[in-house]
């Protein structure tokens, strides 16, 4: 044996002494008697445990008239529960040094627990937990002054550009869908909210057999099994599965500016895109890194910030939800240069969708995002992140473990259809917050 | 190019502290490094009694050029992240070139004479990582996260960087374009971030911490490549950078490719730095912004002391805590007491980071509620402040602070990525890592006296300066930053 291949063995034999054989954690999976599903993995490594709780609970089950409802009951959750107020449940949470927040978007609305796992700390941060997701109480008193804080918030958010442009492109791009709405509400519809309104809320979109809980850390299964049925054991339980509406196509190819007197133009150019699950996901995942999402070697970037200094951030994104989330192109750039920026999108989007990225682009983003894998997952947080997507949206146990093939397996020929499925260049909408003077014009006259 | 790593910082400094919105970072790493001093401060005391999980202590090395090398070990995942600090950041500006630390940050990813631009991010990229940088008050980092097996690549390329940089005027006369933008999108046109603009460069008069990172838009107007030039080879060398390494390593392995890729390069003399010490402020400043918005903000900074000697000094330590008692979590006092109880403000924040290089500031801000002035809001923090001066906090409220830090220190370890940015602002503003530690263990000793004692002594008028958002009618959401591609 030349002592070269000796070295190799010698290498070889620490690695597999030293690594665990797995490139990803195990996922383990069960429901509890309530009909929780659970996603748990197991690591010993700090002493500490994440503990997430989401329901189908987030702003798509909002109306217009109501809306804020959904973020305003999340929010209420904590301030006050069996028996403890708000200052007692912050108090006790900050006592054990856990750290509990709430977790809101458009689909899920909940809560989130890091906490040491010592066993004091532990029991007491679970604790508060489990009251504060079975037994909120909602005081009056505290849902006045919340509603006042999150109409004051609104109404400061009213004035800055990147708000204004997210409302009225979700209102642009979703018509009379719930994505339409913002997730915190608008002051009018807020001000509407009652104790019964955030009561009845809870009710019906709180149940056991709805909420998903997903656990990583410092804690055995058994442990696991114990602390995630005593999360949502006193829930009720719907029996049948939240109804999120579908998403239709709007298709106005429309261009709205609004006037502002910030110096930039805010810009964001899209149309509703996939769900959570859809078959083409890999595919437009693949291709959009190549069109806006891998940054500096993405090609909007190269377009609009490298080759012409037009912008600090420009990007492209799918958001999948549970229906059909939103596609979005975005830049921020000078007011004067916002015509000149959106015709380099335009054109680069326009360009990536009649000739689909060149073969060398496809395997430098595989490389990256087959590469860049074990990024992905290096931390609990990434994890749980993971693990909350998965048993929320209901993807296979196996994601990750087959996340790499499925990026290996994606070829030019699927990116150009999957892209020319589901985003037609000559439908997406845009908002232009900041417009300059023609632009209005032009936005008025077609109004 | 990227002082968007500050964006990074600041979306994880807001998620940690709820209530800290309207205190914006004097420089995206500050933000983080309060986090760190704060929280890091705690007791490894209890930390090492409990044991079992206890973390690698870092291995330093030192090359023959002076470059410092500090390598933790972090076996939990096969990936690394590497760091080069370089001790140059907007306070070794001047007046009239205000930014060029953050330029040049700019101009480090736009080639070099071995790869032209842009060749730098494709090979990260195509290697499976990701890179950034950021440049704050007292230092300029850029940094690399990969699968561990990458780590050379990473080094060859920052090597490579710190002597070969190309710095063409093409490239400049682009790149200053998106610099102003950069300045547009997270300043000009952020009603919070220009009252923090302003606060700064109300209470300093001679300090440069008085211009911000980004620069003032006027010398951005008028910054030759020859400026960005001019930096570049006063303070990139060897010997004014530290590589931090963090991640699936062998502390010895990454000093020998520390060896191989940074040893031959040649250190050059630095400037002398001058301290440009800020004279006492002599009575309360006072300053206004208008700016579109709904609601008035206030910012109040309070001149405070820094940590210089980590063993000796304690009023650093005790100022940490108060920020703790005041901010620390949804039980601390101001948020508890004027958002809940009175309900006097929409939110409130206090902020003070104890390891700098410069002067320090005791930050307390708030935005009032609908109806409430921010004079009485102002009153009301300032009866807050008073509070603790006259009557001092409870044992409940420093052993609450405290066990927040001894999590703190736990959690923080989920990240390489922090635990590197942890040792490098550290070092690179004159506090060796291995008083980590000592930091911590001083932390858990600080008494309800001497809270007390540092209200009373730091937060006075003479040492004030209010800054105050005046809301402008707007006649008639958080940017995203490049690299967005969402997964999952």
């Amino acid at each position: 044996m030349s002592p070269r291949i000796a070295l190799l063995f010698v290498l070889l034999g620490a690695c597999l002494m030293a690594a665990p054989a797995r490139a990803t954690p195990p996922i383990e999976h069960w429901q509890t008697a309530a009909g929780t599903r659970v996603y748990f993995i197991e690591t010993h490594d700090l002493p500490m445990l994440d503990v997430s709780v989401d329901f189908p609970a987030g702003s798509v089950f909002d109306t217009a008239e109501m809306s804020g409802l959904a973020a305003l009951t999340q929010r209420l959750l904590r301030l006050g529960a069996a028996g403890l107020t708000e200052d007692e449940i912050a108090r006790r949470v900050a006592d054990t040094g856990a750290q509990l927040n709430g977790r809101f978007d458009s689909d899920r609305g909940g809560m989130a627990l890091r906490t040491l796992t010592s066993a004091d700390e532990l029991k007491q941060a679970l604790d508060v937990l489990g009251r504060v997701l079975q037994a909120p109480v909602f005081p009056e008193a505290v849902l006045a002054r919340e509603k006042a804080r999150v109409i004051a918030t609104l109404r400061d958010q009213d004035t800055k550009p990147e708000a204004i442009l997210n409302k009225a492109f979700s209102a642009l791009i979703y018509g009379r869908h719930p994505y339409a709405l913002r997730a915190a509400g608008e002051p009018d519809s807020v001000a509407r909210l009652t104790r019964d309104d955030v009561l009845a809320f809870y009710r019906s979109h709180y149940a056991a057999d709805q909420a998903v809980i997903s656990i990583i850390g410092d804690v055995s299964r058994a442990q696991a099994q114990a602390l995630a049925a005593a999360l949502t054991a006193s829930l009720p339980r719907a029996g049948r599965a939240a109804v999120f509406p579908e998403v239709e196509d709007i298709k106005r190819a429309e261009t709205r500016a609004i006037a502002h007197p910030a110096l930039q133009s805010h810009v964001l150019v899209g149309a509703p895109g996939i769900r959570r699950g859809d078959p083409d996901y890999f595919p437009l995942y693949v291709g959009n890194y190549i069109l806006g999402g891998g940054g500096f070697v993405s090609r909007i970037v190269d377009e609009v910030r490298s080759k012409r200094g037009l912008a600090y951030s420009a990007y492209s994104y799918f958001e999948p939800l549970k229906v059909r989330g939103p596609f979005v192109i975005g830049l921020q750039t000078r007011r004067d240069q916002a015509a000149a920026a959106l015709e380099v999108v335009r054109s680069t989007v326009r360009e990536f969708l009649a000739q689909g990225p060149t073969e060398q682009e496809l395997t430098a983003a595989k490389q990256n995002i087959v590469g860049g894998f074990p990024l992905r997952i290096d931390s609990n947080r990434k994890l749980l992140d993971y693990l909350r997507v998965i048993g929320f949206y209901e993807l296979p146990l196996t994601y990750l473990d087959d996340f790499s093939a499925n990026v290996e397996k994606v070829t030019v020929a699927d990116i150009r259809r999957a892209f020319a499925q589901h985003v037609d260049a000559a439908h997406l909408e845009t908002v232009v917050v900041g417009a300059d003077e023609a632009m209005l014009r032009a936005s008025a006259k077609s109004e | 190019m990227r002082a968007q790593a500050g964006k990074i910082f600041k979306i994880l400094a807001g998620k940690r502290r709820r209530d800290h919105r309207s205190v914006p970072s004097k420089s995206t790493m500050r933000t983080q490094f309060n986090q760190l001093a704060l929280r890091c401060a705690a007791f490894c005391a209890l930390w090492i009694c409990t044991g079992a999980n206890a973390a690698v202590e870092p291995q330093a090395y030192k090359l023959a050029n002076g470059m410092r090398v500090i390598v933790k070990e972090d076996h939990r995942a096969p990936t690394v992240v590497s760091m080069v600090w370089y001790k140059a950041g907007s306070m070794d500006e001047h007046n009239g070139t205000t930014g060029v630390a953050h330029v040049l940050e700019h101009m480090m990813f736009k080639g070099t004479q071995a790869f032209p631009a842009g060749e730098f991010s494709r090979i990260v990229a195509a290697a499976g990582g990701s890179e950034n940088a950021f440049t704050a008050n007292d230092a300029t980092a850029y940094h690399e996260q990969l699968h561990k097996s990458q780590l050379p690549l990473a080094l060859r390329l920052e090597a490579d960087r710190m002597v070969g940089l190309a710095l063409s005027e093409e490239e400049f006369k682009k790149e200053i374009q998106v610099v102003m933008e950069e300045r547009r999108l997270r300043t000009d046109d952020q009603p919070r971030a220009l009252l923090y603009e302003q606060l700064m460069a109300t209470a300093f008069t001679a300090h440069p911490y008085r211009a911000p990172v980004i620069g003032w838009m006027n010398d951005l107007v008028n910054m030759k490549w020859t400026d960005a030039r001019q930096w570049y080879d006063t303070w990139y060398t060897p010997n004014n950078a530290l590589l931090v390494v963090v991640g699936d390593v062998e502390p010895r392995a990454v000093f020998e490719l520390a060896e191989q890729y940074f040893g031959k390069l040649q250190p050059r003399p630095l400037p002398e730095r001058k301290p440009q010490a800020e004279p006492d402020q002599r009575g309360v400043r006072r300053v206004t912004v208008n700016a579109p918005a709904e609601l008035p903000s206030l910012l109040m900074g309070y001149r405070a002391p820094i940590l210089q000697d980590v063993a000796k000094d304690w009023e650093p330590y005790a100022l940490e805590v108060l920020t703790g008692v005041l901010n620390g979590s949804d039980a601390a006092r101001l948020t508890r007491t004027l958002v809940r109880e009175q309900k006097i403000a929409i939110s409130v924040g206090a902020n003070y980071e104890s390891t700098q290089r410069g002067p320090g500031m005791f930050l307390v801000s708030g935005v009032p509620n609908t109806g409430v002035s921010v004079d009485v809001l102002e009153q009301a923090l300032r009866r807050e402040l008073q509070r603790v001066a006259a009557d001092g906090v409870s044992e409940d409220e420093l052993k609450r602070v405290k066990s927040q830090v001894v999590a703190a220190k736990v959690f923080q370890r989920d990240s390489i990525y922090f635990q590197a940015t942890q040792i490098g602002s550290l070092e690179i503003s004159g506090y060796p890592y291995q008083a980590i530690d000592l930091m911590t263990l001083k932390l858990g000793q600080v008494t309800a006296t001497q809270v007390q004692e540092v209200a009373r002594k730091y937060l006075r008028d003479d040492a004030l300066t209010v800054a105050t958002l005046a809301p402008q009618p707007i006649a008639g959401g958080a940017p995203r930053s490049t690299g967005v591609n969402r997964e999952p």
